[in-house]
């Protein structure tokens, strides 16, 4: 009977060698792709109970922070002023994941950015809890507080931009939501607050300025203008007066704004053009430019481009396919395939305030370690040169032109502005969908200290009446206004 | 060794409750002093009523149990923040637990004191196969308020805030009776019967029993969806059949027998589909079927080689982390070298369980020992194989580990008889009868237990 009970314990401990084996396979061998698979939540929830780095605005103010609790989860993430600054900051949630700067800037808030790599090293030897690091945006809170302000009532958004560096000092968008709720350690207050938000049709998670494209109507004739302007066309050159035109090869009428007369009806010049906004005039001229000199322009304010990230990644604008003569009128117009983003408006506004030199939006100032000493610093970054200086100059004339030809309310004394408005029409039915409302602009004209887009969708409670003069030029004047009052 | 047991499972502790609580409750101080005192009683019970007794068997079962106190404890705590479906709250298991130690120690104790020869059980080896049946079928057969159904499987028996599973004693029961009955029977395997394709087939009748108790029991496991505790039982009346009767064809004729049940089950059964889908691709269905086995493979893969150290990892994520898989969690915080360490424990156990019943000199105690320490290194086979995707998972409990009082109850009695088979192979010759002993047989199997890295 030994022999039979020696082979036994010879199966006994080829099964535990078996066993070991297959354990060092699922333990060594294909540990890491077990350990990074996404449905893992084991590294994500060890991230989340680390103290996560803060977000400041560039004043210094806290917009999301950490507090200490007394959960698995040791800390609770808190935003002040959670709503106004929610489209920067993002939210950070243990069922949903992160959005915003809290998802863009993770590696570097868990801690396991490779920037903070030597202190990793020096918590792993002196025992230390492994913190984040911070994040100093560009953000002026004051200012986006007043955007955020400035938005109540209307769905739309704020962006505004320092000119000569990029940086983003508002980026503000309505109906927002409250990313507390998300960070709640209380799995069903999150549930319930996502279930909302996803529900609403007014979108409150969308961030406008980045997320979504709109038709930029005739903020878009800033585009045809630099592109006329780099032909040899001056502020005095004779455009198309007339205060309607049919579509080449189609009955279909483009006319102007209420179908008034430009100049005299048949000729204008190119600042007046700009200043009444007149349809036909930028129909005909950018017909007369052609696609590839539309595109190139556009490019270069850097409308097509793919892969923008302020670092929130930034849908591509566009200017469509431009495929046959009509569709080129109504590009030049803005309407038609073209789709902008707020930000990309801004940043066009922006260049034209520097010079015609277009810098890298951008929100991070600085990058600091949890002990707040600074890592590392954004260094304004310039992309483009978009168009000749004196070009810039000769579009900021006729911008302050345009600014004087404007209505609505909200006018600042002793700020020169130089803007263009836009009222853009889409849908399905474009006589009775209510029109987005659009105001770029930048002041002081004569040495800008802030860039601006505004959008309003849908005209806000105007309606069909909605203008962006009427709907957005108060609410970016009034933004201008507490930016330059304010320091 | 026991002290060293005792100094590695408090420590342990200390850390479950530092990375948890991050202070000490008074709660540790006061499983510490439970755990210590038990062994200590178990330690002098041995001393006592089998004074020859192998001295490594017991602190590995110390240091086994002494660590599911632990682990259980610590899935505790990670379970006490857990919100349950409909605001229950997670009723620890810990002390429970203990308790069951306890109590699984008493019956040790008596075991060991009442039996003061193992021999005598083979006297009672029909009535233990027959007590052993009754107890298998016995919640089966039962109304459902005192058998209820748990987790699709109908084998427990619940009084009131107890709850048993006598299949687990069962199957000491009729490891008994088929020892016993092997041993009378042996002489007549081997000679009376016919030869058919160069198999010695014995006699019907001496057959039949054997295939009778071993059909219904394995039928009845089968039919309560008790899957682990079958291929248990076969797999160890298996080993029995073989070391009794010395021939290799009545393996290879079981391992026909389990393809063709093992078949049968599959195309029969849909617990048993879902359990084989699972195995091939439980990525196939991550967040429904699959989800236990993935959840304990990314413990197991977030545990690597180190560990996310004791209270480190997410047994919460794992559903029956105290039970089934315990040793997914044992993986994720002690490493690939923890979950080695414990599988080299239960090779120790098992190898000299073994080797016990080669030293013993009464061929029932041979048999006895031989099936119980097989018992016990078959069992890890399958509940660590199932956990690590080696095999499919059958759920069963791993011994001396795993949250559970009829498991506890029932392993402590199986190391008892190890005990007491491994008292009378290393007492000294009291009978004067000289038979040449085997330390040859010895020696090589020290060259084993020494074997895996």
């Amino acid at each position: 009977m030994n022999t039979p009970l020696r082979r036994i314990g010879l199966a006994m401990m080829a099964m535990m060698l078996l066993l070991l084996g297959n354990a060092t396979y699922v333990q060594v061998i294909k540990a890491d792709d077990y350990r990074k698979d996404p449905l893992n939540r084991r590294v994500i929830l060890d991230q989340y109970s680390r103290e996560r780095g803060q977000i400041i605005a560039a004043d210094g103010t806290p917009l999301a922070s950490v507090q200490r609790v007394d959960d698995r989860l040791k800390y609770l993430r808190t935003y002040a002023n959670g709503p106004a600054f929610a489209p920067v900051t993002g939210y950070f949630s243990t069922l949903y994941g992160a959005g915003g700067m809290e998802r863009a800037e993770d590696d570097l808030l868990n801690g396991s950015d490779d920037r903070l790599f030597a202190r990793r090293v020096s918590d792993l030897i002196t025992g230390r809890d492994p913190k984040g690091g911070s994040l100093q945006l560009t953000i002026d809170a004051k200012l986006q507080q007043a955007a955020f302000e400035r938005l109540q009532g209307v769905t739309g958004t704020v962006v505004a931009i320092r000119p000569q560096t990029g940086e983003i000092l508002a980026m503000a968008s309505t109906p927002s939501y409250d990313p507390n709720v998300l960070a709640s350690h209380d799995v069903d207050v999150q549930e319930e607050a996502w279930a909302g938000y996803d529900a609403d049709k007014s979108k409150p998670m969308l961030n406008r300025a980045v997320h979504e494209n709109y038709p930029p109507g005739s903020t878009f004739k800033l585009v045809v203008t630099a592109a006329a302007l780099a032909e040899g066309k001056t502020k005095d050159s004779e455009v198309d007066g007339r205060p309607v035109i049919t579509l080449p090869g189609t009955n279909t009428p483009l006319p102007n704004f209420n179908d008034t007369n430009c100049g005299n009806g048949v000729t204008a010049s190119l600042q007046e053009a700009l200043a009444k906004s007149c349809n036909t005039a930028f129909a005909v001229l950018a017909a007369e430019l052609g696609a590839d000199k539309l595109r190139d322009q556009a490019a270069k304010f850097g409308i097509g481009e793919q892969d923008l990230s302020i670092p929130l990644s930034v849908v591509p604008s566009t200017l469509g396919p431009m495929s046959d003569k009509p569709s080129i009128y109504q590009t030049g117009i803005g309407q038609k395939d073209v789709r902008v983003t707020p930000l990309v408006n801004a940043v066009m506004a922006a260049t034209v305030a520097n010079g015609g030199v277009r810098m890298q939006p951008h929100l991070v100032g600085k990058i600091l370690a949890p002990d707040l000493q600074v890592i590392s610093e954004t260094k304004p970054d310039e992309v483009d040169e978009a168009m000749d200086p004196e070009h810039a100059q000769a579009l900021r004339d006729m911008m302050i032109a345009s600014e004087n030809n404007t209505g609505g309310g909200g006018k600042l004394s002793g700020v020169t502005i130089a803007s263009k408005t836009g009222t853009a029409e889409h849908g399905e039915n474009v006589r009775s969908t209510n029109p987005h409302a659009w105001y770029v602009a930048f002041a002081p004209a004569e040495k800008p200290e802030i860039a601006i887009a505004v959008i309003v969708e849908n005209g806000g409670q105007q309606g069909l009446a909605a203008t962006g003069g009427r709907v957005a030029a108060p609410i970016g004047r009034a933004v201008i206004g507490a930016y330059l009052g304010g320091r | 060794m026991l002290a060293f047991a005792a100094v590695l499972v408090t420590g342990a502790l200390i850390l479950v409750e530092a990375n948890q609580e991050q202070e000490l409750s008074l709660s540790i101080l006061w499983l510490g002093l439970a755990y210590l005192g038990l062994l200590t009683v178990a330690h002098l019970a041995v001393r006592t009523w089998a004074p020859y007794a192998d001295p490594v068997i017991l602190p590995c079962v110390a240091l086994l149990n002494g660590l599911g106190l632990v682990m259980i404890h610590r899935i505790d705590l990670a379970m006490a923040d857990v919100k349950l479906p409909g605001n229950q709250v997670w009723s620890p298991a810990a002390p429970k637990q203990v308790l069951w130690t306890a109590m699984a120690l008493v019956l040790f104790c008596t075991v060991l004191k009442v039996l003061s020869d193992h021999r005598t059980l083979a006297r009672y080896g029909y009535t233990a196969g027959l007590l052993g049946l009754v107890a298998l079928v016995l919640p089966g057969v039962l109304p459902s308020f005192i058998a209820p159904e748990i987790n699709g499987a109908k084998i427990w028996l619940s009084f009131g805030a107890f709850s048993i599973q006598p299949g687990e004693f069962a199957k000491i029961l009729l490891m008994v009776f088929f020892a016993a009955f092997l041993v009378s029977k042996r002489d007549l395997f081997t000679i009376a019967g016919r030869r058919v394709l160069g198999l010695d087939l014995p006699r019907a009748r001496d057959l039949g029993p054997l295939i009778a108790a071993w059909a219904v029991g394995v039928s009845i496991m089968v039919l309560q969806k008790d899957l682990g505790s079958s291929l248990l039982f076969f797999g160890i009346v298996l080993v029995l059949l073989y070391v009794a009767t010395e021939r290799a064809a009545w393996v290879v004729l079981g391992v026909l027998m389990f393809c063709v049940g093992a078949f049968v089950a599959w195309k029969l059964f849909g617990h048993v589909q879902i359990r084989v889908q699972n195995w091939l691709d439980p990525f196939a269905d991550p967040s429904g079927a699959g989800y236990q086995i993935v959840q304990s493979l990314f413990g197991l893969g977030t545990g690597a080689l180190f560990g996310a150290g004791l209270g480190g990892g997410r047994p919460d994520q794992i559903p029956e982390a105290n039970t089934d898989f315990i040793t997914a969690v044992i993986g994720e915080e002690l490493g690939f070298v923890g979950l080695a360490a414990v599988l080299l424990i239960y090779t120790v156990l098992a190898m000299r369980g073994l080797r016990n019943a080669l030293a013993v000199r009464d061929t029932f105690g041979k048999l006895l020992g031989g099936g119980l320490a097989f018992a016990v290194a078959f069992q890890i086979f399958i509940v660590v194989g199932g956990v690590t995707k080696l095999i499919p998972m059958t759920g069963i409990t791993a011994p001396f580990l795993s949250k559970g009082g009829s498991s506890l109850l029932a392993n402590y009695i199986l190391v008892a008889l190890l005990l007491r088979i491994s008292d009378a192979a290393r007492a000294p010759k009291t009978t004067p009868k000289p038979r040449p002993q085997q330390p040859a047989i010895a020696d090589q199997f020290t060259v084993m237990v020494e074997r895996p890295k």
